[in-house]
């Protein structure tokens, strides 16, 4: 056991120790906050150019009525033909000529935009959506309704979900912090179980290349070398993680206190939560109206509906469930290869439940109650990436129970499966090796 | 007493037989020469004693009694197929090791700064092992192999990338553990090493102990009677003084010198050849000629062939 203990701190300590994982750890938060922040800024990224698009409306329907906005401004030359503007549209200042045909009313297609480079696709939707709203309010007019009682007949519906417990409570919940806490976790175990994975078998094919492998099993069983590699890796895995929450949270209660000082004395869970919101709303966010501040309340109260302790706990669990039995084959490929470059033979059978468990999971975010989500987070080989999806909008106890079980069953079988093969392949240089000698080296006897 | 005996071990492969009932016994401090051509089953045989796999018949007994888990911590293994993690320091690692053999960090250390002056490599302690030579690295591993002075050391191959004045600094080295008391297992293709070193051999072929027994019987067994004279004078004389009890198999130069191997056929002995030839020449030297371990080894393993 004392052995066992020594391998494991080697493992634990030369792993840490790297500069990389230093780098990692300490960019990991920045790039998960860049990965949520970098999109919508680069979508609210807008061109600065001015684009004067001249109008040769022979409908007559839109004249004067285009609505400009600070990059696009609209311009009505009058009663000038499209072949006049073609002759002189290299001299001019317009961006494009925008031709509208007679035939609008009830021809959508009769408008054509030339430009002499391809419109970006922010002034193609812009044309486009003040084009229709110009339309419906014509074609309504011309039905006799007024424009006042049009806009009271314009409304936004927004939900707020509510949850009755069993102990008689209400609690507010949210469907949209649900789906990104089930996303996040969700994607962090299969990344988590791809990244430690892939390195225990690294480490493995390290030991094997080295030829330090033989001098170690004279001292210490070849399963105790596999399991105290795996579990090394594990306790880095978990470091790492806790580091990057430890790590993200200061970020974020540095930027709060720096830069929204009247959030300050919220509790934690509602910054992580409204941060994660004001994330992806960025650009909205400067243009917040009545609404959004109803439903920005809504999502505070419902995020403490989610129980943070419970997802944590579970997450820790099927980390370390799914890691430990994807660890152990993940073990047992890199004993039967010489170098990394034929792992790939093997590696096969490990990506597709791995992939396949993410494509469930996209679709149990919509339905986390679907008989394909619920099997899917009892099959030990996907349940870590499904389960986690479905926890945080609730599953009840005894599937919780069943999946985890299943997992530890599982995960004890894969070990033991692994053990066999590796406590072979490690001696074994310079074979192809294929799944039938792989199944000649798990009926060894030892 | 023997130190270990190992008992009709067998072990199969899925298609191949690697030891079919072989037998070995060990006498206390001595040098054991496990010797045979590659793939007979040595290392097979030494990874059952290390109990790294486990035998499928038979039984290895150490001091007497059945191979326990714990005996691996009095074991010192030094594999032919044998390196370190590159990434780690030398000394890191060397205590990595040391404690896995069950010796305390506190006893280690003691241990190892012994042996890294003792081999002048006090200034690799902090570097790692990918910036050493492969002979450095060799001198690392021989350290770790015996620094927990165990009973039984067993070395596959162990010269293997040394220089010459390397090699022969861990000959000695080798001899002054069996000095010390301990009990050496030695595996090697190098036979002029076994003369050299061994006490005891044994030979394995295709699975099977053909031959085993202490290196100077074996020797003995093994010769022909065959006599080596150097001489001045003329070979032709020389060969005429001898009868029918005597067959010359070669006629050669030594130095400068006539000499030739006379094969003492049957019914004489050296002092009747010799009170035939002084007569006739005058001898320079006149020595048995003993079959050396190589010749030994090509012989007895073609003869298993046949």
């Amino acid at each position: 056991m004392n052995k066992i203990k020594l391998i494991i701190s080697r493992e634990y300590l030369t792993r840490v120790k790297k500069k990389s994982f230093i780098v990692m750890t300490i960019l990991g938060p920045v790039l998960f906050a860049a990965m949520m922040i970098v999109p919508t800024w680069l979508a609210s990224i807008k061109d600065t150019d001015v684009k004067k698009i001249a109008v040769v409306d022979s409908s007559g329907i839109f004249i004067n009525k285009l609505t400009d906005t600070e990059y696009i401004k609209f311009e009505y030359p009058g009663n000038i033909s499209v072949k006049k503007l073609r002759k002189t549209f290299h001299e001019s200042d317009y961006y494009a000529v925008l031709q509208i045909f007679p035939s609008i009313t009830y021809e959508p297609s009769a408008v054509h935009l030339y430009s002499k480079k391809q419109p970006g696709f922010s002034i193609k939707s812009h044309i486009a959506s003040s084009m229709e709203k110009e339309l419906k309010n014509m074609k309504l007019r011309s039905h006799g309704i007024d424009e006042e009682v049009l806009r009271s007949i314009k409304s936004d519906v927004s939900i707020r979900t509510i949850q009755w417990t069993e102990d008689g409570e209400e609690k507010e919940s949210s469907t949209e912090i649900a789906m990104i806490v089930g996303y996040a976790s969700g994607f962090l175990i299969y990344f988590f179980i791809f990244l430690f994975g892939a390195q225990v078998m690294r480490g493995v094919i390290e030991e094997k290349t080295s030829r330090i492998v033989e001098i170690i099993v004279s001292s210490v069983r070849p399963f105790q070398l596999m399991m105290g590699k795996i579990i090394g890796i594990a306790l880095v895995g978990l470091t790492q993680f806790l580091l990057w929450i430890a790590l993200t949270f200061i970020i974020i209660t540095g930027v709060k206190t720096v830069f929204f000082p009247e959030l300050g004395t919220k509790n934690a869970q509602e910054v992580v939560v409204q941060d994660l919101f004001e994330q992806q709303n960025i650009a909205a966010a400067e243009t917040i109206q009545p609404q959004d501040i109803d439903k920005f309340t809504s999502i505070l109260n419902s995020a403490k509906s989610i129980n943070f302790g419970v997802i944590f706990g579970s997450f820790i669990f099927y980390f370390l469930g799914g890691y430990l039995l994807y660890g152990s084959l993940f073990a047992a490929i890199g004993s039967a290869v010489d170098n990394e470059t034929d792992t790939q033979q093997f590696m096969l059978p490990i990506t597709i439940p791995l992939i396949l468990g993410i494509f469930v999971m996209m679709n149990a975010v919509q339905t986390p109650d679907s008989p394909i989500a619920f099997w899917f987070s009892m099959i030990p080989l996907t349940s870590p990436i499904v389960m986690m999806v479905r926890i945080p909008f609730g599953v009840p106890d005894w599937q919780i129970a069943l999946s985890m079980g299943l997992l530890v069953i599982t995960f004890i079988g894969s070990t033991w499966l692994a053990g066999k093969i590796y406590r072979t392949g490690i001696l074994m240089y310079g074979k192809k090796v294929n799944y039938r000698e792989l199944w000649k080296w798990i009926r060894y006897k030892f | 007493m023997k130190l270990l005996e190992a008992q009709n071990i067998e072990k199969k492969f899925i298609n191949h037989l690697a030891l079919d009932n072989v037998s070995i016994s060990i006498p206390e401090n001595s040098i054991y020469g496990l010797l045979g051509p590659n793939g007979a089953g040595k290392t097979t045989l030494i990874r059952i004693i290390n109990r790294i796999t486990a035998p499928d018949k038979g039984e290895v007994y150490l001091n007497g009694r059945p191979l326990q888990p714990e005996d691996v911590n009095i074991i010192g293994y030094l594999p032919e197929e044998r390196g370190l993690y590159k990434k780690m320091k030398v000394g890191e690692q060397a205590l990595y090791l040391a404690q896995l053999k069950g010796i305390s960090r506190r006893n280690a250390l003691k241990k190892l700064k012994y042996w890294f002056e003792k081999f002048e490599i006090q200034a690799w302690w902090d570097r790692k092992v990918e910036e050493l030579s492969k002979g450095m690295a060799q001198k690392v591993q021989f350290i770790t192999t015996i620094l927990h002075e165990p009973q039984l050391l067993i070395f596959d191959e162990p010269f293997s990338g040394f220089d010459p004045i390397n090699a022969n600094m861990l000959k000695q080295e080798i001899l002054e553990l069996k000095k010390k008391g301990a009990t050496i297992i030695f595996s090697t293709h190098n036979m002029g090493s076994v003369e050299e070193l061994c006490d005891h051999i044994t030979l394995i072929n295709q699975s099977r102990n053909i031959l085993e027994g202490k290196i100077d019987d074996i020797r003995k067994k093994y010769k022909s009677n065959i006599y080596e004279i150097s001489f001045n004078g003329n070979t032709e004389k020389l060969e005429s003084s001898l009868n029918k009890h005597y067959e010359v198999t070669e006629r050669k130069q030594v130095n400068g010198h006539n000499a030739i191997k006379v094969k003492l056929l049957h019914e004489t002995n050296e002092n009747e050849l010799l009170s035939l030839i002084i007569p006739a020449v005058e001898i320079i030297s006149f020595n048995e000629v003993i079959p050396g371990m190589n010749d030994i080894f090509i012989k007895v393993v073609n003869e298993h062939k046949n």
